[in-house]
């Protein structure tokens, strides 16, 4: 226990110079470009930003599955000859319920649906993702299978992170950070961001643009819209509705770019867009049989503007004016260039710290750890003398240990996570505490010197074990249940359990090595 | 103090007969957790945003701060209860309120506030806005109670590994006493329950446990080594031997937590009482509860092979 060998320690006492190299990067800028200059990050509520938790809606991807499932329900069952029936979407039951008009129709019917269903590639064990069958009172359901729409709503996520990315990125925040959490969330981290409100609004919108055509016939003060067609609310000035083909004509999908300007004659604020190749092609064909007809641009179910086609418009150009003024004109630009998301997102948490607020944060928190540090210090000083200041030793290279730990992990330090080095601290003593006793009570036994502190440490060892692994434990389990900030304390503290089993055993054991090999007392100071 | 100790928690060969107190201890005991959980239920923990869901936003106005005024432009955003308070400086001041029943509702009241706040005091700036859903409030509060219930069954799993089961039964009762004493602790002081918390709870658990580790150890230890010691006599004395150690840990992780008490600003602060206060009651039940506890369960049992010598004792002599 009482032999080092030259090699172990000079790697002690490397492990601690590393430890000291590796803070470093945490008080100096970077010099240059280097891999492992790496940093402890501040979190947002030390260095003020926004937190956002969004939820997407996983009803409204069913929904829009089912709508899209159910219109090619429609036009499939008319291609196969049946004319006579009813498609209904039930949302809940994540199914399609098709009732005929004539029965002896029934297996060309189920025939046809089932011609629907596409065989996944992508996943194990394929099977087709709709389920197709006659239930006993008579219609036909069509079930989505509930590993595709596990797919279909993965996928809905993973698209809707990129698009928030886009939207995100277009309003110039610095360094932001999205990621998934769970199922169907999307956390959005936004350093130096103190009200989120824009971005909040940005994300609000779904922001799915279409092109459709209008039908003068409907009235739209009639309470029901004829089939095929409904009636939207029209945005700004005028308001009241218009009647609009459910019919998609172009979708915003085909758009490549769209910036704000204004108008060169009447100098209010439009949108100016330009559409890709198929998009221009759909556009054209469309302007040209419907000259002297309005169409509508639809957005998230409000009517932006229906003007009326003067002529062809086949540039693949156009230009949105509504009652836009320089920022809401922007705003829609944003929202068409990153694109429309799959749901709508829903905001089910926020928090928001200014930077001056997480400034005092961490000055409260660093003169709280400076003095609980020297309080330390100083009580084991006054009751352990020199062992004491072996013990004071390792725990100024815990710290060191830590902060280079903490560093390489680029870990997050959060304003409970500085709760956690300072309780680190004070318990990474605890081992020194035990060693130092048990050695006391061996030295009083009646052993030498040597083999006080030999008997001492050995015996201290496996209680150290023990109260080390127990707490180690319980901060695991921390970390895997706990959201947020709390995440950063067990992190710190459970980083900190380790590092003071080395500096506690390791250090403070060769200190007394040394000591004794060069003062070679006759009694402990103990 | 360079060299030499200069003094000692407890004098070397102190013999306290602890487990007079074994009933006196296990009664306050009894009656204090009994108190908390009666407290638990009335009036119960306050519950910070994290658990309960709702808005919490801290605002400074250009100008010392208008309580009244503001008070009246958020209550005519329809809201049922609003706390409005100074917060520290004159122009600081922070409101409460509960959350609405739907997400977007209450994404929604933040944004009415907020206007609510411009138009009372042009110039206000939020610093500090949290809003927690009430479903995101629930989800947390599961998860929070998930960690502080797995932790406490792994620690009743590793001491049961490492240790007899009369050990592992002992300290996880006493951990449930401790735990009940908290909660009557944040109940009594109005200190907000959230996940922040829920950490220092789970710091005192591990605190605790690692006491009643250590005590254990040596009455382990102990056994071995006086193999006819009667168990109450044997425990006294694990007890005493290790008091300095058990008095000098709970002496540094107090001084460490101290500072963070007195001026490690509003959230930490609360976190550091409530450690404070762990770090009293997790010491005293590691001689009063924990110990009695095993004196009570482990009589006959942990003593199986005692008893022939000491029955042979009279013969001998």
């Amino acid at each position: 226990m009482m032999y080092f060998s030259r090699l172990k320690t000079w790697m002690v006492i490397g492990a601690c110079l590393l430890g000291v190299l590796f803070s470093v990067p945490n008080l100096v800028p970077a010099p240059g470009d280097f891999a492992l200059w790496r940093t402890i990050h501040l979190g947002l509520d030390l260095r003020g930003g926004s937190y956002l938790l969004l939820e997407v809606d996983m009803a409204a991807v069913i929904k829009e599955r089912l709508e899209s499932l159910g219109d090619s329900a429609r036009s499939t069952l008319r291609r196969a000859g049946v004319n006579q029936f009813v498609v209904s979407t039930q949302p809940a039951q994540n199914r399609l319920m098709v009732r005929l008009g004539d029965q002896t129709n029934q297996d060309k019917a189920l025939a046809a649906l089932r011609e629907l269903a596409t065989v996944s590639t992508t996943l194990p064990g394929a099977r087709p993702d709709l389920d197709v069958s006659v239930t006993p009172e008579g219609p036909i359901s069509v079930v989505l299978s509930p590993v595709a729409l596990k797919e279909r709503a993965g996928n809905a996520v993973q698209q809707s992170i990129e698009i928030v990315r886009r939207r995100i990125d277009e309003t110039g925040v610095v360094d932001p950070q999205i990621t998934r959490q769970g199922e169907s969330r999307i956390v959005v981290q936004l350093p130096g961001v103190e009200d989120p409100n824009r971005i909040k609004q940005l994300l609000g919108k779904t922001a799915r643009m279409t092109f459709r055509l209008t039908d003068e016939t409907a009235n739209p003060s009639n309470p029901t819209a004829p089939p095929g067609v409904e009636f939207l609310a029209m945005e700004g000035r005028g308001g009241g509705k218009i009647a609009v083909r459910r019919r998609v004509e172009v979708d915003g999908a085909t758009l490549t770019d769209a910036r704000a300007g204004q108008n060169n004659q009447t100098g209010e604020w439009v949108v100016n867009f330009t559409f890709n190749s198929e998009g221009t092609r759909r556009f054209a064909e469309i302007s040209r049989n419907n000259v002297g007809h309005p169409f509508a641009i639809v957005l998230d179910d409000k009517v932006i503007s229906a003007p009326v086609i003067r002529e062809a418009i086949t540039g693949g150009r156009g230009q949105i004016s509504g009652s836009f003024d320089a920022r809401s004109a922007t705003d829609l630009a944003v929202l068409l260039r990153a694109g429309a998301l799959p749901a709508p997102l829903t905001v089910v948490e926020e928090r928001s710290v200014g930077p001056e607020l997480g400034a005092d944060a961490i000055r409260a928190g660093g003169i709280a750890l400076a003095c609980g540090f020297l309080l330390v210090m100083v009580y084991m000083a006054f009751f352990y003398g020199l062992f004491g200041w072996f013990a004071n030793l390792a725990l100024l290279a815990n710290l060191f240990l830590m902060t280079a730990i903490l560093s390489l992990m680029e870990a997050t330090l959060t304003l409970p996570g500085m709760a956690g080095i300072l309780l680190t601290l004070g318990m990474a003593v605890d081992y020194n505490i035990l060693i130092n006793e048990r050695i006391r009570e061996e030295s009083h036994n009646g052993r030498t010197p040597l083999n006080a502190m030999e008997a001492g440490f050995q015996r201290a060892y496996s209680t150290i074990i023990d109260s080390s692994a127990t707490a180690f434990l319980a901060h695991v389990m921390l970390f895997a249940f706990g959201a947020g900030p709390v995440r950063g304390f067990a992190v710190t503290i459970t980083v900190g359990i380790v590092t003071s089993l080395f500096t506690a055993t390791m250090l403070a054991r060769l200190c007394m090595v040394r000591w004794y090999a060069a003062q070679r007392p006759s009694v402990l100071p103990v | 103090m360079f060299i030499r100790p200069m003094f000692r928690l407890v004098k070397d060969g102190t013999r306290i007969n602890f487990m007079n107190g074994r009933f006196a201890g296990l009664i306050v005991s009894a009656i204090l957790s009994t108190a908390s959980i009666v407290l638990f239920f009335t009036p119960g923990l306050t519950l910070g945003i994290d658990f309960k869901g709702g808005i919490v936003i801290e605002a400074r106005t250009p100008e010392p701060a208008d309580i009244a005024k503001i008070r009246t432009a958020i209550a005519a955003q329809g809201v049922r209860e609003a706390g409005v308070q100074r917060f520290g400086e004159v122009n600081s001041v922070a409101i409460r309120l509960d959350a609405p029943p739907t997400e977007a509702a209450t994404q929604q009241l933040v944004g009415r506030v907020r206007a609510a706040l411009e138009a009372a005091q042009p110039g206000t700036r939020l610093v500090r806005t949290d809003a927690v859903g009430a479903s995101v409030s629930s989800e947390l509060f599961h998860d929070g109670m998930m960690a502080l219930g797995l932790s406490l069954l792994m620690i009743l799993v590793y001491i049961w590994f490492r240790f007899e089961w009369q050990f592992a039964v002992g300290a996880v009762v006493t951990l449930v006493l401790d735990l009940t004493k908290a909660i009557g602790f944040l109940v009594l002081t109005h200190l907000e329950f959230d996940l922040v918390m829920v950490g220092a709870i789970l710091t005192i658990l591990g605190y605790s446990t690692n006491d009643k580790v250590v005590v254990y150890d040596r009455m382990r230890e102990n056994l071995r080594k006086y193999k006819s010691m009667p168990l109450r006599e044997l425990i006294d004395l694990s007890i005493n031997e290790t008091l300095n150690r058990t008095l000098g840990t709970s002496m540094t992780v107090f001084l460490a937590s101290l500072p963070l008490a007195l001026f490690g600003g509003t959230s930490l602060s609360a976190f550091a009482w409530c450690m404070l206060f762990g770090i009293v009651v997790g010491t005293s039940s590691s001689i009063f509860i924990a110990a009695p506890i095993l004196l009570f369960l482990g009589e006959h049992r942990l003593r199986r092979d005692a008893v022939a010598p000491e029955a042979a004792k009279p013969v001998k002599q």
